[in-house]
This record gives structure tokens, C-alpha cells and sequence, in this order.
């Protein structure tokens, strides 16, 4: 059986995976929105955040340190560190990309999201030679962008109309949850990459006081560490990694 | 004045974060270690996103029935291990969450 890939047919399908996603973000852009101008950031500073830095975490934190009167520089640099680890998605994505011009690894560049991570992670690995796997990306990424920049205007005309209680009662947060649970299990497929997940989750839980999102970072690091070197284990003494696939699926 | 500023150094940063490394370790012949380092990018950070909210309220280990994220969390790994679907997760885990969540009237 032979697909036939379009630019359309990645595109939708880019889309479709991400409205998960997308329906999750929308509590926390509107509630984006209603934070920053009640903490003293003008409408057009708030919605310029969304559009041109586009990065919810840092967002917040970054409205909540100006709330605060701390000064510029040491927001912008709270705002790197916060960021940092989507240098790592980029290096993650960067081999399959690396034919793209300019044009696209601009605008994908630039949306590159935890989410949109996420879902293209997953398409630019599976092993079939569409051409247009960047569709798939734009595909997630632009109603992404397009959402959270509608949602931060919600928020900021909104005003207080819905706080951080009301979204939790919808459920809307665990969705990120769920759809990210969704994607890592089918990942768990070797012992090294179990012990990376182990790694991750532990490192995360004791470094979760860290401010900045470093935990995250170390976290995320510790995961990496600890898969590269089972798996590196896993080599020297001769075993082949897919073996262990078998052996933990029976 | 103060606010331009502020969101052009954001967007600096956030954009040389985000756009140099793709732009770059395409283009360099990645040693093979590094390759096989990446690999667990994907895993390990969304591990780590994951779990603080689902195993932590206020900062404390909350592993009792009456966490409707921890519920949720084990009736989707479960489904996503035994169906390998996005959808079917998804779904039967947020609706064990909501339901879970109104019968315990708490977390």
C-alpha cells in the first residue's frame, strides 16, 4: 500500500494532531493575556510578547518579574534560561530539516514550541519519504501560533472575567498531559529508553523547586544522560538494543 | 519605551535559542555520539514536563487515590501502551480525569 503525500494532506494532518494541544494552550493564553495587562503591561506589549517571543512559560514569568519592577536585562535573561531547552528540540530536529531553505527554517525556527515539538518530533521520524513533512510542521505550528495569539486577546479583554481555578476545573491542563503521555509510551520500546524516562521523571520531581524551568532542563538532561549511556552499555557487551525491545514487550 | 525594549530582547533571545541550532547542526556532520544523544531528547524532556504536574500538588508527593492527574495519568499510559493510539488516550484519559476528578470532588 502506497500513500501518496501532499503538502495539503501534511499540513491537515500537522493540524489534527495538534488541536489537542491547541485546546489545552487556550486557558493559559487567555490567563496570559489577563495577567500581563493587570500586572501593568500595556495591550499592545502583551499581545507583542505572544506574537514575537511566543513561548508560554516564559511569557508568564516574564510578566510576573515586570509586574514585580524588576529590570529588563534580567528579565531577558530569565527568558534564555527559560528557553534553553529549545536549543535541544532544535539540535533533536536539525537532521531532518536540514534541506529546507531559509524561508521555512525561519518561520519554524521561530514557532518552535514544546508542542509543536512534540507532535513533529514523531512525523519526521517515521521511516516513509514524504517530501512534505514540513507541511506537517507548519501544519501544527501555525494554528499553534495563530490560537495563542487569539486567546492572549481574549485574555486581555477579558480582563479578570476567568481565573487560574476556573480553567483548572475544566480539565484543561491535563490535556497537555495526557497527549504528551500519549506520545512518549509508544517511545518506550527499549530498557535504555525506560531508564532515560525514569531519569527524567525522578530528576524532574526532585528538581521541580529549581526557579526558571531549570529543573526541566536538568531534568530533561538527566534523561538524555542516562539513555545515551545504557544504550552505549547496551553496545559493549554486544547486545543489540531491539533484543531488549522483545524481552520487555513479552 | 521600556516595554519595546523588553519584548525585542526577549524575542532575541528566545529566537537565537530556538533558530541558530537548527539552522546550524544541519548543516555540521553531527559526530555519532551526539546523534545517538538526540535521540532521547523527545522521551526524556517530555517525561520531565509531565511529571511534576501529575505526581505534585503544592510541591508534594501526591500519590493518594483522590489525585485525579495521577488516575488519569495511569489509565492513559495504559491505554497508550496496550493500543499505541494518540486518540484512544487521549480520550480515555481526560474522561477518567473529569469523572475521577467530580466523584472525588478534590484534585
Amino acid at each position: 500500500m502506497t500513500e501518496t503525500y501532499t503538502r495539503k494532506s501534511e499540513f491537515l494532518a500537522g493540524a489534527q494532531a495538534t488541536i489537542p494541544l491547541i485546546v489545552g494552550a487556550i486557558p493559559f493564553g487567555i490567563i496570559f493575556g489577563t495577567v500581563a495587562v493587570t500586572g501593568g503591561l500595556s495591550p499592545a506589549a502583551t499581545i507583542g510578547m505572544s506574537a514575537f517571543v511566543f513561548a508560554g512559560s516564559a511569557q508568564f514569568i516574564a510578566s510576573g518579574l515586570y509586574a514585580a519592577a524588576v529590570a529588563n536585562p534580567l528579565i531577558i535573561l530569565t527568558t534564555f534560561i527559560v528557553n534553553l531547552r529549545h536549543a535541544l528540540y532544535s539540535a533533536s530536529l536539525a537532521p531532518y530539516m536540514k534541506h529546507l531553505p531559509q524561508r521555512w527554517l525561519l518561520p519554524l525556527g521561530f514557532s518552535l514550541t514544546d508542542e509543536t515539538y512534540a507532535v513533529v518530533i514523531q512525523r519526521y521520524t517515521q521511516p516513509d519519504s514524504s517530501p512534505y513533512k514540513h507541511w506537517f510542521h507548519f501544519g501544527s505550528a501555525l494554528p499553534m501560533y495563530l490560537n495563542w495569539q487569539l486567546c492572549t486577546l481574549i485574555g486581555i479583554i477579558a480582563g479578570q472575567s476567568i481565573n487560574e481555578e476556573q480553567a483548572r476545573n475544566l480539565g484543561l491542563d491535563f490535556a497537555m498531559v495526557v497527549t504528551f503521555i500519549g506520545i512518549v509510551v509508544p517511545l518506550i520500546r527499549t530498557h535504555p529508553v525506560l531508564l532515560s524516562v525514569t531519569a527524567a521523571g525522578l530528576c524532574a520531581l526532585i528538581f521541580n523547586g529549581l526557579p526558571n524551568q531549570m529543573g526541566l532542563m536538568v531534568a530533561a538532561l538527566a534523561g538524555i544522560v542516562a539513555g545515551y549511556v545504557a544504550e552505549t552499555q547496551l553496545v559493549l557487551n554486544h547486545q543489540d538494543a531491539n533484543i531488549v525491545e522483545e524481552t520487555l514487550e513479552s | 519605551m521600556k516595554e519595546a525594549l523588553l519584548i525585542l530582547g526577549m524575542m532575541i533571545v528566545t529566537f537565537g535559542v530556538r533558530y541558530p541550532v537548527l539552522a546550524l547542526v544541519g548543516r555540521i556532520e553531527l559526530p555519532e555520539p551526539v546523534i545517538r544523544a538526540l535521540r532521547y531528547v523527545p522521551p526524556a524532556v517530555l517525561t520531565a514536563i509531565i511529571v511534576p504536574p501529575v505526581l505534585l500538588r503544592d510541591g508534594q508527593i501526591a500519590l493518594t487515590l483522590d489525585n485525579a492527574y495521577l488516575i488519569g495519568a495511569l489509565v492513559a499510559i495504559g491505554v497508550a501502551w496496550r493500543t499505541r493510539n494518540l486518540l484512544w488516550t487521549i480520550l480515555l484519559g481526560m474522561g477518567v480525569f473529569l469523572v475521577w476528578r467530580v466523584l472525588t470532588g478534590g484534585l
